[in-house]
């Protein structure tokens, strides 16, 4: 924002009152310094369960001064003197200890590197390389998904290990499990501290918008009668997506994914019914949709087709929910543009399901036979023969040709495949009405 | 949660002459904001003497005044909608906002969920464009 008044005579650095604290307001600092702070730490011992431990005792100390004395005019830069001097002293402790030459020489040089980083100014991540170099070892593919997710969660999100526990419905000791073996298994590999470089980083970029993109849909997955911390992953994954796009402009896929979740994430008003049942984009009310995010994820996704390339696999999809964004009702909808689109996407990314929608999109596109015709293509696929929703998609074409009979037959094996009460209720419904 | 943060200038504005470090640092500070990732929207308003005011009174007939508005003691010159995880967080984030002479006020924007069931039924049904 940039606005009358705003700025007059400003400083750099704003000065603050200092006055008494609640530990809520420490909190709050933790949680958007605690990422960079990590961040930082990390690259000076090389180590992010160290330098987790590190900005741990540096947020106890905060809890006990800063009640007292009020928030320092420059929190983060605090934090990360206090988390320094503490890596100081563990690592002379170390040397002391060190017996072994080539330990003796790792902590030297994490000490060296310490001690160079006092120099700069603290917290000095203009750039957000320190943050980018984090992002993508968290999501270090020598990790499994699971624990990609927990550490990112955990790391980038400030999520607590009881949040992350709550969020995935699994017990607390197996994602205090998953994090410890997640950093020992980064420590054994020695993975280095860095934001990966030109074709690296390209090879690396999809185990990091897939964590991304799993924490979205945890949370879009959640119903909104569910306790806030499953719905608040989407906005968690819509963070970490917003800066990853920020600190890595220059990879059209970030853009692509944010174009993909902001979109999605406009929905979530429209697309579950006052009793928690879904409902579909046909049907939606596009009026709740939210044009704000619809914006923001149209927006990404120009960012996206500017740049030099065809669109990957996320700045398709962001495409495909981009011509729904953009038209005002169902009928409006520009299928044959999605239909291009899911063609396209079926060559990158090729899955049955992918198929199957293809399938619909030619289907509304050029009518139910050229749909019904696609649909023969892929009707042998063995991963698609408990798939319910590959005889409902063909019960719908077969309707639309008024070939009623075989369409019921269709609605009454969807309905036999489904696990969801209300959809075989609708399915079963409409194998009468045919 | 989504808050809305109100910018307050407490100067006129023919007392507003930003330097071109003023700018800067406010341009950084609206950068800080997209890198957390929070920054959903922001803009700057033109000053009131452009603006006009629809007042209403108990009859629900409107009246128009163009500004200036000489009896305002505070106009909103702007404002920024962030995306935060508690209040304390958008309280710690205006806080760091490198400004002079003004105030910001920090609102939590209302949704639909904030309301009982009722509510939310009744307002619904009393508008399907909502």
């Amino acid at each position: 924002m940039t606005s009358r008044g705003t700025s007059r005579r400003l400083t750099s650095k704003p000065t603050r009152v200092p006055e008494a604290t609640t530990n809520a307001a420490v909190e709050a600092v933790w949680r958007i310094e605690s990422a960079r702070l990590i961040a930082g730490l990390a690259r000076m011992v090389r180590d992010v369960g160290l330098a987790e431990d590190l900005a741990q005792d540096a947020l106890v100390a905060a809890l006990e001064r800063w009640p007292q004395s009020g928030v320092p005019d420059n929190p983060g830069a605090w934090l990360m003197a206090t988390a320094k001097n503490r890596a100081i002293d563990l690592v002379r402790r170390r040397t002391t200890l060190a017996r072994k030459e080539e330990e003796l020489v790792r902590e030297v040089g994490m000490r060296m590197a310490i001690d160079g980083a006092e120099s700069e100014a603290a917290l000095d991540d203009e750039v957000g390389d320190d943050l980018l170099g984090l992002i993508f070892t968290c999501c270090h593919p020598v990790l499994s998904r699971e624990a990609r997710v927990a550490l990112t969660l955990r790391l980038l999100g400030g999520l607590t290990t009881a949040e992350i526990a709550h969020a995935f419905l699994v017990k607390e000791s197996t994602i205090a499990q998953r994090l410890v073996r997640a950093k020992r298994t980064l420590r054994d590999a020695n993975v280095p501290f860095e934001v990966p470089r030109g074709e690296e980083l390209d090879a690396r970029l999809p185990s990091v918008l897939e964590v991304i993109y799993l924490v979205f849909n945890e949370g879009y997955a959640a119903s909104a009668g569910e306790d806030w911390i499953r719905p608040s992953l989407c906005e968690e994954a819509l963070r970490l997506g917003r800066i990853l796009a920020a600190l890595a402009p220059r990879q059209p896929e970030t853009h692509g994914l944010i174009a993909l979740l902001e979109i999605q994430a406009s929905r979530a008003r429209a697309r579950l019914g006052p009793g928690g049942e879904p409902v579909l984009l046909a049907d939606q009310n596009r009026s709740h949709w939210d044009l704000l995010l619809i914006g923001r994820g149209l927006k990404a996704l120009e960012r996206a087709e500017r740049m030099p390339g065809p669109l990957g696999p996320y700045g398709l999809q962001a495409a495909i929910a981009a011509c729904h964004a953009r038209a005002r009702t169902a009928a409006e909808t520009d299928w044959v543009r999605i239909a291009a689109l899911y063609d396209a996407l079926a060559q990158l990314a090729p899955s049955p399901v992918v198929e199957l929608n293809r399938a619909v999109a030619v289907g509304m596109a050029f009518g139910p036979e050229a749909g019904l015709e696609l649909l023969d293509t892929i009707a042998a696929e063995p991963s698609l023969r408990d798939y319910h929703l590959l005889p409902s998609v063909r019960g719908d074409l077969l309707a639309k040709l008024g070939r009623r009979a075989e369409a019921a037959a269709e609605f009454e094996r969807a309905a036999a495949l489904t696990e969801n009460a209300r959809e075989r209720e609708l399915l079963l419904r409409r194998a009468a009405a045919d | 949660m989504r808050f809305m943060m109100f910018m307050y200038p407490q100067i006129s504005e023919e007392e507003w002459n930003p330097s071109a470090e003023d700018v800067a640092a406010m341009g950084h500070y609206n950068d800080e904001l997209r890198k957390a990732g929070l920054l959903l929207s922001g803009e700057g308003l033109h000053p009131p003497a452009e603006g006009a005011r629809v007042g209403f009174d108990s009859e629900a007939n409107a009246t128009v005044t163009d500004g200036p508005f000489a009896e305002a003691k505070e106009v909103v010159g702007g404002y920024w909608m962030i995306q935060a995880r508690s209040k304390e967080e958008a309280v710690e984030w205006a806080s760091r906002c490198p400004g002079r002479d003004c105030t910001i006020e920090v609102r939590r924007v209302f949704e639909m969920d904030d309301f009982p069931r009722d509510v939310q039924e009744a307002y619904e049904q009393a508008d399907p464009g909502a």
